[in-house]
């Protein structure tokens, strides 16, 4: 038996392939796109909602936050999905159909922002008292204090993590196929494995596989970019809207 | 450098405000850290407070802005009790400067001096720029006004500190050691400015280790121990003829 014939039989089969790739870049790619960049948006404003809640001074913020934490973090994630996608759909069907998007959005997003909350609290955490402290003696209200001064440097020393979380979400994006998908609404995964299935051979969840690492590996990069300016001392302020902002007033 | 006394244009100028402490008590749990501190400043005054560690003078002007609630006393601002006003306006009226400078290190130097005049004084950008520029001249940093706090020496970064309090037009200054944290060779720049302003009129508590600095700028030296002031007056007389045991033997420590 020749093992490479067999491998190659397998995993490089150009003929599958080929025929799948034009659904995966119209389909699979779009609707995961779609999955994982709407997790991601609603999972960090979720995420920051969580983490503020969790700093708060007031005891009946903080609980809710800690046990909403506690529950998302423990527990499997495909288990959550199921939960949502399935157990909330009845009642959602009235609103948009079978689509289970929607609630497989909103099920990842819970997800994530169990985690980015994590994420962002202790960034917020690290920043100096003294910084919140020098805002108030300015006349910062303690609210705007931590808008202005303290959540801005919080998010900074995190986004390396917190990029880190987006590409889980691009992965587990996956999940959403236990929801059970219409041929429009398949994603990278279903595709691969669909197309799998018909072809007898592995060679188009490889493709599908090329395409994740097309959308995560420059994420990697990213990372190590963000890692690399936080050692570096340099904070990566360009990004913040409100510089920009100012900028354009100079 | 220009100093502060010899450039005066209009908005360089600011009206300072006398400052009256009395009966200040503050505790953190069931560690009484201030038993009843009396400190009058009248209004262009400098006074500097010294004392051990833990005698609770950095607790003491946390409690002037109330950044720290006095728990009995009163504070007067003015002639104005101030205690039952916004404490949120009222630390708008009295700066601040902290041992560590505490600057803002994601804003440029310019930034962190014009963010809270457009956010808390409602200026222009414009408005702000130019209000801050006025600053960063007096304290001879205009040059560094697009650099980052961490890119700046701690003398650099203390002025613009200052800059920064200073900026908001307060009635007063308060100084945390702010020089302790400074190497030796830059302490003197420091001082110097807070100097300046101290002879430009400006009413000051300087909570200090330099001594040189109380002998000389301070027109009254509070000697803290234990949560209240044991003793104060004139620096000369406090320095040269101490009437405490406790200060006698703090100042033998520290001369
Ligand atoms: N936030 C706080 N919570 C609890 N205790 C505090 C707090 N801040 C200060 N203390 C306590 O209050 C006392 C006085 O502290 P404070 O910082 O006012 O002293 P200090 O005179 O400024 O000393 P130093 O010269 O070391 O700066 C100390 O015993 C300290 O432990
Ligand atoms: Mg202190």
């Amino acid at each position: 038996m020749d093992i490479w014939s067999t491998l190659s039989d397998t995993f490089l089969d150009w003929e599958s392939m080929k025929a799948v790739l034009p659904e995966m870049l119209k389909v699979g790619l779009v609707n995961t796109l779609i999955l994982a960049a709407a997790s991601v948006v609603l999972g960090t404003v979720l995420g920051m909602v969580v983490a503020v809640m969790g700093l708060s001074r007031r005891r009946w913020l903080r609980w809710p936050a800690k046990i909403y934490t506690d529950i998302f973090r423990g527990l499997p994630a495909i288990l959550t999905i199921l939960l949502i996608g399935q157990g909330l759909s009845p009642i959602t069907r009235h609103w948009w159909g079978p689509n289970p998007y929607p609630l497989g959005i909103l099920a990842l997003s819970l997800i994530a922002a169990a985690y980015i909350g994590e994420i962002f609290r202790s960034g917020i955490q690290s920043v100096e008292k003294g910084q919140l402290e020098a805002a108030r003696a300015l006349g910062f209200t303690y609210t705007s204090g931590m808008w202005l001064i303290v959540i801005p440097q919080g998010v900074r020393r995190v986004l390396p993590a917190l990029v880190n979380q987006f590409i889980a979400l691009v992965k587990e994006s996956s999940l959403v196929y236990f929801l059970g998908l219409l041929a429009s609404q398949r994603e990278l995964f279903r595709i691969g494995q669909d197309a799998a299935a018909t072809n007898g051979n592995l060679s188009p969840l490889l493709l599908a596989g090329i395409f994740y690492l097309i959308i995560t590996v420059p994420l990697t990069h990213l990372v190590n970019y963000f890692d690399k300016r936080l050692r570096e001392g340099r904070p990566t302020a360009e990004l913040e809207v409100e510089e920009l902002v100012h900028a354009d007033h100079r | 450098m220009p100093t502060i006394a010899d450039t005066a244009p209009a908005d360089t100028t600011f009206r300072a405000a006398s400052l009256e402490l009395s009966g200040i008590e503050l505790a953190f749990g069931t560690n009484k850290v201030l038993r009843g501190v009396d400190l009058v400043v009248p209004a262009g005054r400098t006074a500097c407070v010294i004392g051990p560690s833990g005698s609770g003078k950095s607790t003491l002007l946390r409690a002037t802005n109330r950044l720290l609630e006095p728990d009995a006393g009163d504070i007067r601002l003015g002639g104005e009790s101030v205690l039952r006003s916004n404490p949120d306006e009222l630390r708008r009226r009295i700066g601040m400067v902290f041992q560590h400078f505490n600057l803002f290190p994601h804003k440029t130097v310019l930034e962190n001096i014009t963010l809270p005049l457009r956010k808390i004084k409602k200026l222009t950008p414009e408005g702000a720029v130019a209000a801050a520029r006025i600053q960063l001249e007096l304290v001879g940093l205009r040059e560094k006004e697009s650099a980052r706090p961490g890119n700046l020496s701690g003398g650099q970064q203390q002025r613009v500190a200052i800059a920064r309090a200073l900026a908001m037009k307060p009635e007063v200054m308060l100084f945390d050691e702010a020089t302790s944290a400074l190497d030796p060779e830059l302490v003197k720049g420091v001082l110097s400015l807070m100097a300046d302003l101290a002879s430009a009129g400006m009413t000051m508590i300087v909570v200090t280790h330099e001594m040189g600095f109380a002998r000389q700028v301070a027109d009254q030296v509070a000697f803290m121990d234990r949560g209240v002031v044991v003793e104060a007056g004139a620096p000369d007389k406090l320095f040269t003829a101490a009437e405490s045991p406790r200060l006698q033997q703090f100042l033998s420590q520290v001369l």
